[in-house]
């Protein structure tokens, strides 16, 4: 197994007398494509928040690339890249200028961004769209886009939240050999989602239900172990708010 | 069966993008009628045109006989719309929000309160939290309340399962199935496939256009092929083996499984698992299965494109 790039320890987050994150204990390896699952506010958020920096903890510990998430937040925040699907691109930028917004964002050098820019727009085939703005491009390009500029600066770990909503069937599967493809290079990936059928495409899942982890296993696994045809059954059966004791 | 709704021809453009062309269909009274397709498809353009919030350049509709055009007036007053984007006030209460929307269609809550009562009861606990502070199955549980409050005979619903969990999207659509019930006519839109089997028929959407209109079951006997589901303890190395066979007509993952068809006119489920046996793979299996909605729309989405796509 290789190094783990996230390793959360009784991970909390408390706001008031609401205990939103409840002692989280996960470990993630280098390469390794770990779906995020819960019903609406079961916590995914908040999880993530802290996962990424923005948000402190009230007690647990945790260590994110290599960083505490106490006195290394800067390091993680290096380290990671994130893409959602309400959050990704600006719109009226260029496909060029959204390049080198994110890429200066993530502090590569003047040389650096040209070099990038140009490998990017010869990958992904988007030269010649390369000065026109993004609102006109369609959905499955933007999402190549959005995903390659959230892992530009070669990051540990990529935290996907909700990537492919609203996305119509084979532009979602698209993506997924995206991520198949940057796991295989050893890019560890964080990913929520709330089509079933991406679940099954993740190495290992966990599924929250207020605040606590339900769940934590390899899809077949817990297909087994809930007895259940797919992975919509098991999350029906562990997710419905207030079912768990 | 008396239509509630009558498309005919309706265009829209808006600069250098056709949002909609040549759209027709009908739908009846009573029926619960989906749109499906993605983001960009056309749905919230269309739905906006029959609301009466936005005009259509080519075309007509007619809801409940009426011109959506000339009797706008009236048919707001009959209709119920909610909108993708959340559209309450975020500031004022549950309560408020509910009883500011009865007030507006000269109403009260009261009045209409049983058809709403199943919904209404689970927000009622937190009727005096600000609409803005509410979690997102919440929220739409009070847009679906504030839709119904004047009893409409039409229901419009703008993807109200977007970015919900499994859970609440479960419990939204038997939400819907009981106002159908009720004999509402309910049209809806959702980029989700395995919502489609809950309506009565279904229209896939794509880039402005309809691609096909029918019942759950009828429209997944459009699907060309024989389907083969395959599976095998690689997944990774299946998929990428089956996509470079020259005999691969489309491959997908599907769950745990992937959906193959082949473009030999009849190749056997046992020549195929003995074809992947001899590369190696273990714990396979090959059985031919039934198409299902999304198997139908990636189809039809493809027959549309061509060649287009590598």
């Amino acid at each position: 197994m290789s190094e783990l790039v996230i390793h959360t320890d009784k991970l909390t987050k408390r706001f008031g007398d609401f205990v939103a994150v409840d002692a989280l204990s996960l470990s993630i390896s280098g390469g390794e494509i770990f779906g995020f699952l819960g019903a609406n506010g079961a916590g995914k958020t908040t999880a993530i928040r802290m996962l990424t920096a923005l948000l402190a903890p009230t007690s647990g510990s945790a260590t994110v690339a290599g960083f505490d998430l106490y006195t290394g937040s800067e390091g993680i925040k290096r380290n990671i890249g994130y893409m959602s699907q309400r959050f990704s691109l600006y719109d009226d930028l260029t496909v060029r200028e959204n390049i080198r917004f994110f890429a200066g964002i993530y502090g590569l050098t003047t040389q650096a961004i040209k070099e990038k820019s140009r490998q990017l727009l010869e990958t992904l085939k988007l030269v010649e769209v390369a000065d026109v703005r993004l609102a006109s491009l369609p959905l499955g390009w933007k999402q190549k886009l959005a995903f390659s500029v959230a892992i530009l600066h070669e990051p540990k770990i990529v935290f996907l939240d909700e990537p492919t909503g609203g996305v119509d069937p084979v532009t979602r599967r698209r993506f997924w050999d995206m991520i198949y493809e940057a796991s295989g290079r050893g890019l560890t990936i964080f990913v929520t989602t709330h089509y079933m059928d991406e679940a099954e495409y993740c190495d290992r899942l966990c599924i929250m239900v207020d605040g606590r982890v339900a769940a934590l296993n390899r899809p077949e696994a817990m297909k087994q172990h809930f007895s259940a045809e797919s992975m919509n059954d098991v999350f029906i059966q562990l997710a419905r708010p207030g079912r768990m004791e | 069966m008396k239509e509630a709704l009558l498309v005919a021809g309706v265009g829209k453009r808006f600069g250098k993008v056709q949002a909609l062309r040549e759209i027709n269909f009908a739908v009846g009274e009573g029926e619960l009628f989906g749109l499906i397709g993605a983001d960009g498809a056309g749905k919230t353009t269309l739905i906006r045109i029959l609301v009466t919030l936005l005009l259509a350049d080519e075309g007509r509709s007619e809801l409940l006989g009426l011109d959506v055009v000339g009797s706008y007036r009236e048919l707001r007053q009959r209709i119920g719309y909610m909108p993708g984007k959340f559209s309450l006030y975020p500031d004022l209460s549950v309560e408020e929000n509910l009883r500011f929307f009865a007030s507006v269609f000269g109403t009260t809550v009261e009045k209409n309160y049983e058809l709403i009562r199943e919904i209404y009861s689970q927000l009622e606990p937190f009727k005096t939290r600000r609409a803005g502070k509410l979690s997102g199955g919440m929220k739409q549980k009070l847009a679906l309340s504030c839709a119904l409050v004047h009893r409409p005979e039409v229901l419009f619903l703008d993807e109200p399962t977007t970015g919900v969990d499994a859970v609440s999207r479960q419990e939204f659509w038997q939400m819907l199935g009981r106002l159908r019930e009720q004999g509402m006519t309910i049209l809806v839109s959702t980029p989700y496939m395995d919502e489609a089997v809950l309506c009565d028929r279904i229209a896939f959407m794509q880039e402005g256009r309809i691609l096909a209109i029918d019942t759950p079951a009828g429209i997944t006997t459009l699907f060309p092929k024989p389907l083969f589901a395959i599976r095998a303890s690689e997944t990774g190395r299946l998929l990428s083996v089956l996509r470079s066979s020259s005999h691969a007509a489309s491959v997908y993952a599907f769950g745990s499984a992937l959906h193959y068809t082949d473009n030999r006119p009849s190749v056997s489920a046992d020549e195929l698992l003995a074809s992947l046996h001899a590369q190696g793979f273990s714990e396979l299996s090959v059985s031919v299965i039934q198409p299902g909605i999304e198997d139908t729309f990636i189809a039809l989405m493809e027959e549309k494109q061509g060649a287009a796509h590598e």
